[in-house]
């Protein structure tokens, strides 16, 4: 009995912490999708390009993941600019008769720096190991990696952060305000393209440090952006587009979902579980937890 | 113009007719009935997405049921997977009826993210009811027939079936309104069209020959495993791709997108090495970069643009 209260609260800590992680990646999504209204199929290839940034500093210069990260976000903020400025914003003016045209842009974009990364590092599954990365924290009888406990500390810094940016600066208020309605911002003098590239480079740096921070328990490899992708798409909606606290609280609820379906359903299906909350939450809260709360 | 665009159409056909006869080399007929197949599913998810507006991200799984319909009957009753291309199809309609019920209460980028999502499920399921699929060790079926002609033969049979009949629908009441769906929603509501039943109208035979295809696919191959007939990026999104390429909501776009991608993705395999896949993705983003309604939209366009200019000049405008 007491063994599977242990095994219980272990697995929902280390949804809860894994969840963290998860949050800072679909938050970089959130607020990309809130201000361009586009989805990101390449989100899951930035965060992968950033965890090879965090894994070529770590393996070849010897720096430390959690330091290697802030070497990573600088290089994906400035990706995810040029790739805003010189492709995705091409499109906005081009009149087609499917608007999905950017969606599928944001494809051949993912399919291009996966096979970019293939071309360098091969398909070869790559781990980083520190010293610390098999150790853990005992409470009581639970262990807890300690990876999972700094990087999910980590990711609630920057979450918090972040937040303080978007309320408290000017340039954070205009990239909310665009958000809300650009034609609006825009006679209020906000520099609408700017401000979108911003944002996608902001996104992407932020995908890159869930990346980093994901790196010690993870596998690398070129493909493993597709399973980020799918993860903050599920987020993004759970949480309400464009919400950065709704991000946050669903990147929890989905790993502690997944945590949970691997523990007592199976690994095979856990990833069904995240799909089917997405599905239900789609039909029957679109608005995700967003509504909720201003309900 | 009627008279000269049936002219074609038939010359075309009987260019298609005759490719076998000249092409011999088996390595070339097996990429024509590639591309028979993609031309298929491309004409059969135009019809809901290019007409209809609905842009699916989860045709994969009409597809993958479709084949797996073929397999199943063979790994457990032992009959021909022949018998897939009449129950493939049929269950591929009968899957997305739920399909539709779900995501059709969505628009947009919504829809397209529920499809998504709806044929990521699928490509799990079948990937974990080990018993009754055999997993990811996939089906493994001895073809009868091995003449690549005859398999070109049936493909293109299906292919032209699958454009005769999307093109029925397209010209019909339907496809008009199928259309005023895409252009405009609410006003199409407003005019009284029954919207969800119009989408079930165009999901319905979309998922029927995308079924086909699989079942077909399923004959042809004789191997299939979730991870190929489900996968998100090698078919619900290549087939967008082959669509988008082509041209989107055009009769004979689809066609024209499936030959150029199955030819210009095997010429780079051959000839590229491992950048082949980098250097098809640089040309996806290009074309849609600049060619956003695929060639033969822009054919369309650029015809207009001519005409346009005849007119104003002897017009005086």
């Amino acid at each position: 009995m007491e063994d599977m209260w242990i095994k219980f609260g272990q697995t929902v800590i280390c949804g809860i912490l894994l969840g963290g992680m998860y949050s800072l990646i679909a938050i970089g999504m959130t607020l990309i999708m809130g201000v361009m209204k586009i989805v990101n199929l390449a989100h899951g290839a930035l965060v992968m390009v950033g965890m090879y940034v965090t894994y070529v500093c770590a393996t070849y210069y010897g720096i430390d993941p959690y330091i290697g990260m802030f070497i990573a976000m600088p290089v994906l903020f400035l990706l995810g600019c040029l790739i805003q400025k010189y492709m995705i914003n091409r499109l906005v003016e081009v009149d087609s008769i499917l608007p999905e045209n950017q969606v599928l842009l944001t494809v051949g974009i993912m399919l291009v720096l996966t096979e970019v990364i293939r071309l360098i590092f091969n398909s070869d599954y790559r781990s980083v190991t520190t010293s610390y990365s098999s150790e853990a924290i005992y409470i009581g009888a639970m262990s807890i990696s300690v990876p999972l406990v700094i990087g999910f500390i980590i990711a609630m810094a920057f979450t918090f952060l972040l937040h303080m940016f978007l309320t408290n600066t000017d340039l954070g208020k205009s990239i909310r305000a665009t958000a809300q309605d650009r034609d609006a911002a825009v006679y209020m003098g906000v520099n609408s393209s700017k401000i979108t590239m911003i944002t996608f480079g902001l996104g992407a740096a932020l995908a890159a440090a869930g990346g980093s921070l994901l790196l010690p328990m993870f596998y690398l490899f070129p493909d493993v952006g597709h399973l980020f992708t799918a993860k903050s798409f599920i987020i993004t909606i759970l949480g309400g587009l464009g919400s950065t606290w709704g991000a946050a609280i669903g990147g929890l609820i989905i790993g502690l979902a997944e945590s949970l379906g691997a523990t007592y359903i199976s690994m095979g299906y856990k990833d069904v579980v995240g799909l089917v909350i997405f599905l239900l939450v789609l039909l029957f809260l679109p608005g995700g937890i967003r509504s909720l709360v201003k309900r | 113009m009627l008279n000269k665009k049936m002219l074609m159409t038939i010359a075309f056909a009987l260019i298609a007719v005759a490719l076998p006869l000249v092409i011999k080399a088996p390595y070339q007929q097996h990429i024509l009935i590639l591309v028979l197949i993609w031309a298929t599913m491309g004409t059969a998810w135009n019809l809901l997405s290019g007409y209809a507006g609905q842009v699916s991200f989860g045709h994969a799984a009409f597809f993958g049921v479709g084949a797996y319909s073929a397999g199943l009957l063979t790994l457990h009753l032992g009959l021909s997977p022949w018998w897939g291309l009449i129950l493939g199809p049929v269950m591929a309609m009968l899957v997305a009826l739920p399909i539709g019920a779900i995501a059709f209460r969505l628009r947009g980028p919504y829809f397209a993210l529920a499809t998504l999502a709806l044929g990521e499920i699928f490509r799990l399921v079948f990937l974990n009811t080990t018993n009754f699929t055999n997993g990811a060790k996939g089906i493994l079926i001895m073809p009868a027939i091995t003449s690549k002609v005859f398999y070109y033969y049936v493909g293109l049979g299906m292919l032209a079936v699958t454009v005769l009949v999307v093109y029925l629908i397209v010209h019909s009441k339907v496809g008009f309104y199928l259309v005023s769906i895409r252009e405009d929603q609410d006003a199409a509501t407003s005019l009284g069209i029954p919207t969800s039943l119009y989408k079930n109208l165009a999901l319905l035979p979309s998922a029927f020959f995308t079924g086909l295809a699989g079942a077909f696919y399923m004959n042809y191959v004789a191997f299939i495993e979730p991870n190929i007939v489900f996968n998100l990026t090698n078919i619900s999104i290549m087939v967008i791709l082959v669509v988008m390429l082509g041209g989107v909501a055009t009769t004979w776009g689809p066609t024209i997108g499936a030959a150029l991608y199955i030819i210009m993705g095997e010429l780079f395999r051959t000839t590229l090495g491992p950048a082949n896949v980098l250097v098809f993705g640089v040309i996806v983003c290009l074309i849609i970069m600049f060619l956003p309604n695929g060639i033969a939209g822009e054919l369309d366009i650029l015809k207009r643009i001519t005409q346009r200019k005849k007119a104003g000049l002897s017009g005086g405008v």
